[in-house]
């Protein structure tokens, strides 16, 4: 579990994140959702460590990260898998080796045991038989999945995905949002998603967070989002057309 | 303000680079890989500039001595003063800025705004000692090396482009670059070296570890990497001309 407790973040004079609030439950896919702006990506930063707290305190299982040293701090870290927006593969590297990356840092196990869980987690993502190539040589989908597969090859207790369907087909984005499901509800992590899209939304979020004006608007599931009276998520929700027949129809 | 911004980040980083590595192996393997990148790559455009360096400064010094009473060695002489002071250990290095610097400058650069910088980071590993370290000690080990190696084909075609052009005679360019010869200098060449090798690694890999924005940005990240490195390069050669010959 993962609590974000009255956290602040400015820029300068640019207010960010005001008393910021949430929980996020273990085992349940926790999604992070609202407009370009509000403040989502700046609150997973500071969730992970990448930007500085100015309030506030972040705990990882009751563990205080905002005030933890480096140091301390790199022990959680190492409980982290992060998939990033654009996949964020070492281009320098082929599929096998960024999977092993992790493995090759921290992992003292043997590099027979290394090599399996490589291949392992390349399975579980579907990718067996592209170990050799490079991210360069691989569709944007495939680069998504050796995202995943990296983060997952230290076992995480914390999952965290940034637009993990951006900029994929429909039926490959579903493809990478029930890995994201199912990876959470095999290996009981505390799953972040931030995202726009609703498909991905309704189809695998357990709960939802709707960021708005830098604070947590709204909290719920997936069955509340859709019949929630609250004027900017409803908005955000039903803006396309789609959405507003479904809401039709509901 | 903005200048002591940048020098406070620029330490920050440096130091942030000389942490202790998570795996001693990876690092040397990492820095091997930066040894073929930086100076075995390099190796070719080294040797093409002091070839033709040290023949053209040959052939320019004895265009220059037309009196009787300068004796011909001093040809010799000057090849070897000039590639030992001043063109091995300065130029070759400006030279290396826009090679390599402009090179590590894009690639961190590249490696920041696809966010695998970020990666290395929440992985928990330290980006700047990973990515940063093994430039430095590939680097500081592989430069002399081309510069020592820059000293010996400048005079060595200085001597054949003498012999052949009918410049001057081998023996008396020999004579020449042996007059007055001082190890020091040559010491002094290779302590300016190891300070612009530092110089080029750790200026351009803050100029991209720092590039926010896009594909132009890293553009000008490297532009910068290459300015910002000669003119230190320049700074620094006067200010240790000046503490190490005078």
């Amino acid at each position: 579990m993962i609590e974000v407790k009255n956290v602040d973040k400015s820029f300068g004079d640019v207010h960010v994140l005001r008393n910021a609030n949430v929980c996020f439950e273990k085992g349940k896919v926790n999604f992070i959702i609202g407009r370009s702006g509000s403040g989502k990506s700046v609150l997973t930063k500071c969730i992970v460590g990448l930007v500085e707290v100015n309030k506030g305190s972040i705990l990882f299982d009751g563990r205080d990260f905002t005030s933890m040293s480096n140091i301390e701090r790199k022990e959680i870290r190492k409980e982290i898998g992060m998939l990033f927006q654009g996949g964020a593969l070492f281009d320098s590297m082929t599929v096998e080796e960024n999977v092993a990356f992790p493995l090759n840092m921290f992992s003292y196990a043997t590099e027979k045991e290394r090599k399996e869980r490589v291949a392992f987690c390349l399975e579980r993502v579907q990718l067996k038989g592209a170990e050799k190539r490079y991210p360069a040589e691989i569709s944007g989908g495939m680069q998504k999945r050796v995202g995943i597969a990296r983060a997952i090859a230290m076992n995480p207790r914390y999952l965290f995905c940034d637009e993990p369907n951006s900029g994929l087909d429909p039926q490959t984005a579903i493809v990478i949002d029930n890995l994201i499901r199912e990876i959470t509800y095999e290996y009981d992590t505390t799953t972040i998603v931030v995202s726009h899209d609703m498909n991905s939304v309704i189809e695998i979020g357990d709960n939802i967070n709707f960021v708005n004006e830098g604070t947590i608007w709204w909290s719920g599931d997936k069955n509340e989002i859709l019949r929630t009276n609250n004027k900017e998520l409803n908005d955000f929700v039903y803006a396309s057309d789609f959405m507003k027949i479904i809401r039709k129809n509901l | 303000m903005q200048l002591f911004n940048h020098i406070g980040r620029y330490f920050m980083l440096v130091r942030a680079a000389f942490r202790k590595p998570e795996r001693w192996g990876l690092l040397f393997r990492l820095t091997v890989i930066e040894i073929d990148k930086i100076g075995v790559q390099s190796l070719g455009i080294v040797s093409l500039l002091s070839l033709f360096m040290g023949a053209v400064i040959c052939i320019q010094t004895a265009a220059q001595i037309d009196s009787g009473w300068i004796p011909l060695y001093t040809i010799g002489f000057t090849v070897r003063q000039t590639m030992i002071l001043e063109f091995a250990p300065t130029m070759i290095p400006v030279i290396m800025a826009g090679k390599v610097g402009s090179n590590i400058s894009s690639e961190i650069g590249t490696m920041r705004i696809s966010e695998q910088i970020d990666a290395l980071d929440i992985m928990g590993v330290n980006s700047a000692g990973y990515l940063i370290l093994p430039k430095i000690i590939a680097a500081v080990f592989i430069f002399p090396f081309l510069i020592v190696c820059g000293m010996f084909l400048g005079i060595t075609s200085g001597a054949l482009i003498g012999e052949l052009g009918g410049v001057i005679s081998f023996a008396d360019y020999q004579t020449g670059i042996q007059y007055d010869f001082r190890p020091f200098q040559v010491a002094y060449a290779l302590i300016k070296t190891l300070v612009f090798a530092f110089i080029i690694v750790t200026v351009s890999s803050y100029t991209g570890y720092y590039t926010r924005g896009g594909a132009l940005e890293v553009g000008q990240a490297s532009t910068q990497a290459v300015v910002y490195s000669i003119v230190l390069i320049m700074v620094s050669n006067l200010i240790l001309t000046q503490l190490l010959l005078t």
